[in-house]
């Protein structure tokens, strides 16, 4: 089990409470498609992604954004077990969805930096760790049931 | 070997004029927030007396790496020839991990996405990425 220091309790909830579920989750996975191309590779259903104006304007990407952002607010109210919690959605990735685990990384990446963008100079040093932890945490989580 | 295209070196050196007055607190946030969220890095700097955030020691580094990436942003259409004694001394003096670039590397992009939120749009962050994975391959180039 992990643990958190009330700290980094602290940081990641109040983190939370400052993202906008409509701007974080469809602009985070529009980076990823954007920054990490590759990542097009599981959403040949979702239609136009030829550009970076397509993809930020493509409202599939925006809902599925949404999607994952639902996701990382179920990690942050089960921040305690985080694992089992995320064990339905493990499945799904391995074994319908077939993502290369990978990718988890690279998004959790694009998540931070556009969370940095919207928090400023809010987002410090030590917020930066305690969100960076917490998001190793999910990657660990949604990687645990490949097998 | 991921090359930039002429639009994403336009990205790349027109996003850094316009931070050119801020690079030297550029360094040190990002000097700072990689030695407190990836603590493994401090062992790169027992030899400073005071590795918390913003001291002057960790300032002063922060300015010197800037250096260097505005002197890789001049010469990016030679990166390996151009940073040739900065690779010299990665290699053979330093010795750093080339993990490590990836991490300084990601603290730069959180610190331009906090500090220049407009102008660090996906085309620009993508060109960027390439650019400093770029940098840090010249920087490794003579390690083996």
């Amino acid at each position: 089990m992990v643990a958190w220091t009330d700290a980094e309790r602290n940081a990641i909830t109040s983190v939370f409470a400052k993202l906008n579920p409509d701007v974080v989750g469809p602009n985070a996975l529009a980076r990823c498609l954007i920054v990490y191309p590759w990542t097009q590779r599981y959403f040949s259903k979702f239609g136009n992604l030829y550009s970076a104006e397509t993809i930020l304007g493509n409202p599939m990407v925006a809902a599925h954004g949404k999607v994952v952002f639902g996701g990382l607010e179920m990690a942050v109210k089960n921040l305690d077990d985080i694992k089992k919690t995320f064990a339905p959605l493990s499945e799904l990735h391995s074994e319908k969805l077939h993502v290369d685990p990978d990718n988890f990384r690279l998004l959790a990446d694009c998540i931070t930096i556009v969370v940095a963008s919207q928090l400023g100079s809010a987002f410090t040093a030590e917020v930066q760790a305690a969100w960076q932890k917490f998001m190793a945490v999910v990657v660990s989580g949604l990687c645990r049931q490949y097998h | 070997k991921m090359s930039l295209s002429a639009k994403e070196k336009t990205l790349v050196k027109t996003f850094f004029s316009k931070v050119s007055g801020r690079v030297d607190d550029i360094g040190n946030e990002a000097l700072s927030r990689m030695l407190t969220v990836y603590p493994q890095t401090k062992t790169y700097f027992a030899h400073w007396q005071d590795l918390s955030p913003g001291s002057a020691s960790v300032r002063k580094h922060g300015k010197t790496v800037m250096g260097g990436v505005m002197e890789a942003v001049e010469k990016i259409d030679n990166l390996c020839e151009g940073l040739r004694n900065l690779s010299d001394l990665h290699a053979f003096v330093l010795r750093v991990d080339p993990s490590n670039f990836k991490i300084l590397c990601h603290c730069l992009l959180v610190v331009l996405a906090m500090t220049s939120p407009e102008d660090f749009s996906p085309e620009t962050h993508v060109a960027i990425d390439k650019f400093l994975a770029s940098v840090s391959l010249a920087l490794s180039e003579k390690y083996r």
